[in-house]
């Protein structure tokens, strides 16, 4: 299982907070399980230039592994101070 | 040690400057910032949201990174989250040092990197309007002037 978590627009505009997920098969890096949330027909998640991502806490690239287990938040870039 | 304290109350920058100095001599020099909800006249509230389980763990990130940078005689930084007013305060950045260029610098760099760093964001509200903040170019800029050295 995958905990993944929403915040601020990404929040609102999926209409929940986070889900949890199977992780998807063929699905290994954050680029891929963006690329598959998006093809489930969520389209906030298709320009991945205006999205952040944390695994387990920690800001991680596109590149980065994914796990089962992981938390993952998905969120705009941050705007805070 | 910098403290890190997230949350919705508001705070006093003099206590909070006070106490990183009382009763020490070795401090010579405490420099802070404040930062503060500005209104253009049509704000009506800002609203910060956060996440949890990753804020205060950025935020000792930064903080130890700072603390082994420069010779800091200990810091605070509080954030504030929730619904807030124009003119409400937001951020204190604190620190303390025996000589100034320490304090103003890691200071600068607390505020640089938690602008870039720390999992908030900001939500403007308007009477017929509502708008989460874009990130700035200009704080990525910021944040990269840090690096080179």
């Amino acid at each position: 299982m995958l905990q993944l978590l929403y915040f601020a627009w990404v929040r609102e505009q999926m209409g929940r907070d986070g889900e949890q997920i199977l992780i998807p098969d063929g699905v290994s890096t954050v680029a891929g399980l963006l690329n598959w949330l998006s093809g489930r027909g969520d389209t906030v998640f298709s320009n991945t230039g205006r999205l952040r991502v944390a695994v387990n806490q920690t800001f991680a690239n596109l590149d980065a592994p994914i796990a089962s287990g992981d938390e993952i938040a998905i969120f705009p870039p941050v705007t805070g101070g | 040690m910098i403290n890190i304290r997230v949350q919705p109350e508001d705070f006093d920058p003099g206590v909070e400057i006070a106490a990183l100095h009382t009763a020490r001599t070795d401090i010579g020099a405490v420099a802070s910032f404040t930062g503060l909800v500005r209104s253009d006249g049509k704000l009506e509230s800002m609203t910060l949201e956060h996440y949890p389980a990753m804020t205060m763990r950025a935020l000792r990130e930064i903080a130890d990174v700072a603390e082994n940078r420069w010779p800091l005689h200990g810091g605070t930084i509080i954030h504030r989250h929730g619904r807030l007013l124009p003119g409400a305060r937001i951020v204190l950045v604190a620190v303390a040092s025996a000589h100034r260029v320490a304090a103003f610098d890691a200071c600068a760099y607390l505020m640089d990197w938690l602008k870039t760093r720390a999992p908030f964001w900001k939500l403007e509200q308007t009477a017929d309007t509502r708008r989460w903040v874009d990130a700035k170019t200009e704080d990525d800029i910021a944040t990269d002037r840090w690096r080179q050295e």
